[in-house]
């Protein structure tokens, strides 16, 4: 236990300083986002329409951004062979890694969000909906993503290959999550904003489960 | 002869020789057969003559999602029972299932046109058939990023397991989510919706495609073994030391 809690101490600083480039994803985040009004018109209610799921995409594509940084750093600098030696099961270790990747480079996405839905002329429950739903839906995105960057750092390239293979998966998280938000919106009674709500927590929850198998599965099968 | 036995790739090899022309024969005799029979059923009282797309559309919709099945079950044997074959099988297969997936895709799109008033509409059936073609497009790349074979097959064993959650979503999207495609119509609780006549022709099709694909699997998994033979046959050739004058 206490190996996991200083690797995940140990994942969160080297995340947050120089050269970590967990904040890098938020800068990505902000700048997708203001594009959007130059690509679509600054028309003020159609973004409000457009806004969760502008927000949406920025925070999938940002957190696909960093995800190459979750076991490629390790490798490059030997101490991924470390972890995989230690006897703490690999499955924990893949989990407590995806937490801490979650915690410096997921939050900060949830905690920009209030106020990029400002800039979107989102009002307040609009926002707070996206936010809720951000903060239930990242780690989904994080723990499949995972998967993909385990691959993609046994196969040494997989840049571009990671994108590939993770974009597919993360599709459902990206419904279910604009549908929870997009019903926050749409006056009450019309759409439920609770049966989406709760398949984006089952989703999460799921891949919780299935991501460190996965991630750990083909970390063990592959460096040899 | 069982499982065991047939990781011989010599063994195989000869096998897959004997029977692939029987196969083959097979598979255009039942091609031929259902192919007459479809065009033999009558037309429906709504659709006229655009219903005979269902003969060719359905069959290769099975068969997108079975291929991703008989990988699954390759790559559990990769990863758990360590077969010599299973990747080969896993590699030789995805191709096919891409081609199938996007046969289905096309004939529904233009089944759809006619029928729907569109060729595509973002309809839960529809979408994740086209996600099962994304994961189809990058597991092939994911084969084709590492020069390393035995390497690749275990990257690409625990995405093929992975990505198989996809198929029960495919299965039972049109019951989950109420939308344009119709509901399971053939296989179903009391009894199948589709009247003989078509029916039967739909049968005879559905096991062509599945002999199509079973002798165009034999003949990739065939190809694969003996590009494989070859590729370390030009690398004993040329780890050799060459001889100075």
């Amino acid at each position: 236990m206490t190996a996991l809690l200083s690797l995940i101490r140990r994942d969160i600083r080297i995340a947050l300083r120089v050269g970590g480039g967990a904040l890098i994803g938020v800068l990505f985040f902000l700048t997708v986002v203001v594009l959007m009004p130059f690509a679509i018109g600054p028309d003020l209610n159609l973004l409000a329409r457009l806004g969760p799921a502008i927000l949406w995409l920025g925070a999938l594509l940002a957190s696909l951004l960093t995800l190459d940084r979750l076991f490629m750093a390790d490798h490059d600098d030997g101490s991924l062979d470390l972890i995989l030696m230690s006897r703490t099961p690999l499955e924990f270790t893949c989990a407590a890694k995806a937490l801490a990747h979650w915690l410096a480079a997921g939050v900060p996405l949830v905690v920009a969000t209030p106020v990029l839905g400002l800039l979107l002329n989102l009002d307040a429950s609009a926002t707070s909906a996206v936010a809720l739903t951000l903060l239930v839906g990242t780690p989904a995105l994080t723990f499949t993503g995972m998967i993909g960057a385990a691959l993609a750092v046994t196969l040494q390239r997989g840049g571009l290959l990671l994108a590939v293979l993770v974009l597919p998966l993360s599709i459902p998280v990206l419904i279910f999550g604009v549908a929870a938000s997009n019903a926050a919106i749409v006056e009450q009674g019309t759409m439920s904003f609770s049966t989406p709500f709760s398949i984006l927590c089952a989703i999460s929850l799921a891949s919780l489960v299935i991501g460190p198998f996965a991630a750990a599965a083909s970390l063990r099968h592959g460096m040899d | 002869m069982t499982l065991t036995e047939l990781a011989n790739p010599t063994r195989f090899l000869s096998l897959a020789t004997r029977i692939l022309p029987w196969l083959a024969m097979l598979t255009g005799l039942l091609l031929v057969i259902g192919l007459y029979q479809a065009a033999l059923a009558p037309d429906d009282y709504q659709q006229g003559a655009t219903v005979k797309i269902m003969f060719i559309h359905v069959p290769n919709a099975w068969l997108a999602m079975f291929v991703w099945g008989v990988m699954s079950v390759a790559s559990l044997g990769t990863l758990v029972w360590r077969h010599p074959l299973a990747d080969v099988a896993a590699k030789a297969a995805a191709p096919i299932g891409a081609a199938f997936t996007f046969l289905a895709l096309v004939t529904g799109s233009l089944w759809g046109r006619p029928m729907w008033g569109t060729y595509w509409e973002w309809d839960a059936r529809l979408t994740s058939v086209l996600i099962l073609f994304l994961m189809y497009l990058g597991l092939i790349a994911l084969w084709r990023a590492v020069e390393d074979p035995s390497r690749a097959a275990r990257a690409a064993a625990v995405l093929t397991l992975v990505g198989a959650i996809n198929i029960p979503i495919i299965k039972f999207s049109v019951d989950w989510w109420n939308t344009l495609h119709q509901p399971a119509s053939v296989i179903r609780m009391g009894g199948s919706a589709l009247d003989k006549s078509f029916l039967y022709p739909l049968l005879i099709m559905a096991v062509a495609f599945s002999l199509l694909f079973v002798t165009l699997h034999l003949a990739a998994m065939r190809n694969e073994i003996l590009r494989r033979r070859l590729r370390s046959l030009q690398m004993l050739q040329a780890s050799k030391p060459v001889a100075l004058p």
